[in-house]
């Protein structure tokens, strides 16, 4: 039932990553998997500049995030500067520059969910995953987010396990859905 | 003979179990050897009732909701008959949905919204058909004529915004649709896109046509993965099918429609900051003039809409402007689509002339507040509406008397809040929300909401002196006043609206005895 996060090719290798060469030909392999998003996209998409929207979304739903290192090649296809294309990534709250958890937990935050007790939910998660929002569990497994609002606010509080939606959430809804996680693992197929 | 059962497959549906309720009906069926179909309608817009299974019967649909996937056996054992505790008799018949007006929302929980010939045999395309044997100049005047406002907030004549993009000079003009709806308390649009997304697309259409645009852009937030998949569907098959391409029915021009995905930024609603972000940059809001309709998108004149506005269009492009026309009261005309949420017993999507009046809302559809406490304020139109305490609760629905309280009706979103409701942290979230969510390009939005946040952290501690406490309370208002008057869009010039009404109607929770009330209640 959860959607996979997109299997992040630099994350999927941290972590037994022993020796240095190791390491170093993870990171290797990370680029060339990013590189070849890269061209894939650049060329489906074209280089008008109405198209870095997508091509960023592109990147992000397959590498799990917009490495920082791939700015450089994303502003000359669009003869950008990185300035700009890293304003770009900046300004919108949806793309990230690191790695994503295993499972990202976004808990909505706007009125209607306010009304309804998204704050004590946002505590009994804080306490049940071990980390404070925009943080991770000390095992790395779970990321704790805020959203403002996810349309569902008839049915709230709400929030989102890897992009899947969970409306009319009580704290034992919540430890429910959290166990159910750690049970598959997370990486079921959506 | 096959029995059909309809799980909805909208994602308030599937975000409390429906897709599980879906399989635990198949699989009993298969189970017990009965012949049943299960398909997958669109919601009925009934939010506290998801999952609301509807079985064919012959009287009619016949309603059970909320089903769980784990009462699936029982409803079998009982037949799926009217005894079962989660019957509700027919679904036309629920008071709350058959009391509604519905419009725009004709179709929504009655069809498969990924199904091109149920929207067919629903009346659908009847408008676009029409709006072919139309010059454009007829199509315009039709949708002045019905006198539709712009649903996405600012309530703009739809017509008249159409009329300056047919009248602008140049071959090369967009539709651009408005989906990024990013207000608390609102899921129209969500509900649209995801129920019926033909009659968005349909009205699209319309809309190209009548101004002489060959393509559409609809931005659909982020947030929103569901709706984007659901139109991406509904696109392909209205191309596959000749009602998007290059040549419209065999017999028209062409218009052709394609999605593109916000990302998180509540600004890209504002409809400059929108086309800047579909043109690859990031979402600042542009200085108007010159307008959209004359130079938006890529430069060139564009209409763009909100979700609802388009997809009233083919209604009233179908049953004529007179029809339309005849729902409401004094300026706004038509039906408005009321999204009740928060704190609410029932809350859902409510289809209505304009005209009834907030209190039969809350309590004559809504059934109060879902805690059973008292309601305490009620927030219109997103988050940059105002609170309304209970003594404006007989207000109609109608733009302009929203606007003479010194309120708004947005997009049509209502948020219920009960007697433990802290307007103070309320008119502080209001304000923490501007300073996140800011554009940055004018100061008194950038700056003043961080001041904002600043001095009701200071009223809140109440640790000040009586006179500073004072003091904090007329720099609040000061900082309002600028922020209404200095901003360059209603990001910055409307956060005053939820704080200052809740500083006006709750200034005990601001630890204020209420003297100054309204010092500072000017309209912007
Ligand atoms: C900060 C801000 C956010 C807005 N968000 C939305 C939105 O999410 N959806 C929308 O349709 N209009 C939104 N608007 C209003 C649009 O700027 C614009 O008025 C609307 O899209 C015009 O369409 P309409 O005439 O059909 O209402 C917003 C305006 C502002 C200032
Ligand atoms: S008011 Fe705020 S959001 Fe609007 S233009 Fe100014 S800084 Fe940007
Ligand atoms: S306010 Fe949380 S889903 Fe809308």
């Amino acid at each position: 039932m959860f959607h996979a996060t997109p299997a992040p090719a630099a994350a999927a290798s941290t972590t037994s990553t022993t020796s240095a060469t190791a390491a170093t030909a993870a990171t290797a392999a990370a680029n060339a998997a990013v590189d070849g998003i890269l061209a894939e996209l650049f060329a489906r998409l074209g280089n008008r500049q109405d198209q870095l929207l997508p091509v960023l979304h592109g990147l992000q739903d397959s590498a799990g995030y917009i490495p920082p290192d791939s700015v450089p090649a994303i502003a000359q296809h669009f003869n950008l500067s990185r300035a700009e294309v890293h304003g770009v990534i900046t300004f919108y709250h949806y793309f990230r520059t690191e790695a994503p958890p295993r499972c990202v937990v976004q808990v909505c935050r706007a009125e209607a969910c306010q009304s309804m007790g998204a704050d004590a939910l946002l505590e009994h998660a804080e306490q049940a995953l071990g980390c404070g929002l925009h943080g991770r569990s000390a095992d790395g497994t779970f990321g704790l987010e805020p959203v403002y609002c996810l349309g569902h606010c008839a049915s709230s509080p709400a929030l989102t396990i890897n992009e899947a939606v969970f409306a009319r959430v009580t704290p034992a809804r919540f430890d429910a859905l959290i166990a159910e996680v750690m049970a598959t693992g997370t990486r079921e197929a959506a | 003979m096959t029995t059909r059962i309809w799980v909805p497959c909208d994602s308030a549906a599937l975000a409390v179990g429906a897709d599980e309720v879906a399989a635990a009906i198949a699989a009993e069926a298969a189970r017990r050897g009965l012949d049943i179909r299960v398909l997958r309608n669109g919601t009925r817009g009934l939010l506290w009732l998801e999952t609301l299974v509807e079985v064919e019967m012959p009287a009619g649909r016949t309603g059970f909701g909320p089903v769980d996937a784990a009462d699936v056996p029982a409803l079998f054992d009982a037949g799926w008959s009217r005894e079962h505790p989660l019957a509700l008799g027919l679904v036309e018949e629920i008071p709350y949905l058959a009391r509604q007006q519905r419009l725009t929302f004709a179709r929504c929980g009655i069809t498969e919204p990924h199904s091109l010939a149920d929207y067919l045999a629903h009346g659908g395309y009847r408008g676009l058909r029409n709006a072919l044997a139309l010059a454009p100049a007829d199509i315009v005047a039709t949708v002045t004529a019905s006198g539709l406002r712009g649903r996405g907030g600012a309530a703009f004549p739809t017509g008249i915004k159409w009329n300056t993009v047919l009248k602008a000079p140049g071959t090369e003009k967009y539709i651009v649709c408005n989906a990024d709806e990013g207000d608390s308390g609102t899921f129209a649009d969500r509900i649209i896109m995801e129920s019926d997304p033909f009659v968005l697309i349909e009205g699209m259409t319309i809309a190209g046509i009548a101004v002489g645009a060959a393509r559409g852009y609809i931005y659909v937030r982020s947030e929103y993965p569901h709706a984007i998949a659901r139109l991406e569907g509904a696109i392909a098959l209205a191309r596959h099918h000749g009602y998007l391409g290059a040549n419209l029915l065999g017999a028209g021009p062409a218009f052709d429609l394609e999605v593109r995905k916000g990302a998180g930024a509540y600004i890209c609603g504002e409809e400059t900051a929108l086309l800047e972000s579909v043109e690859g940059k990031r979402g600042i809001v542009r200085a108007k003039p010159p307008l959209p309709a004359l130079a938006g998108l890529f430069g060139k004149p564009t209409v763009i809409n909100n979700v609802l506005s388009l997809a009233t269009v083919p209604v009233i492009l179908d049953k004529g402007a007179a029809y339309y026309q005849d729902y409401g009261m004094g300026r706004s005309r038509g039906t408005l689509p009321v999204q009740l949420a928060g704190n609410i017993r029932h809350g859902g999507l409510i289809e209505l002339a304009f005209g009834v009046t907030l209190r039969e809302i809350l309590y004559g559809y809504g059934g109060g507040s879902a805690s059973g406490r008292p309601i305490k304020a009620v927030q219109v139109g997103g988050p940059l509406g105002a609170y309304l305490p209970e003594s404006q609760w007989d207000t109609p629905l109608d733009y302009e008397a929203f606007a003479s309280l010194w309120a708004v009706l947005g997009h049509g979103g209502i948020v219920v809040h009960d007697d433990r409701a802290d307007m103070a942290k309320l008119a502080r979230y209001a304000m923490e929300f501007c300073a996140i969510e800011s554009c940055g390009k004018c100061t008194p939005c950038r700056i003043g909401s961080t001041r904002g946040v600043e001095v009701i952290d200071k009223i809140r501690a109440g640790t000040g002196t009586p006179q500073a406490q004072v003091q904090h309370v007329v720099l609040l208002r000061d900082l309002c006043d600028t922020m209404l008057g200095g901003s360059l869009c209603a990001m910055g010039g409307m956060t005053p609206y939820p704080v200052l009404s809740a500083l006006n109607h709750f200034p005990q929770d601001f630890g204020q005895a209420g003297i100054e009330q309204h010092g500072s209640q000017r309209a912007a």
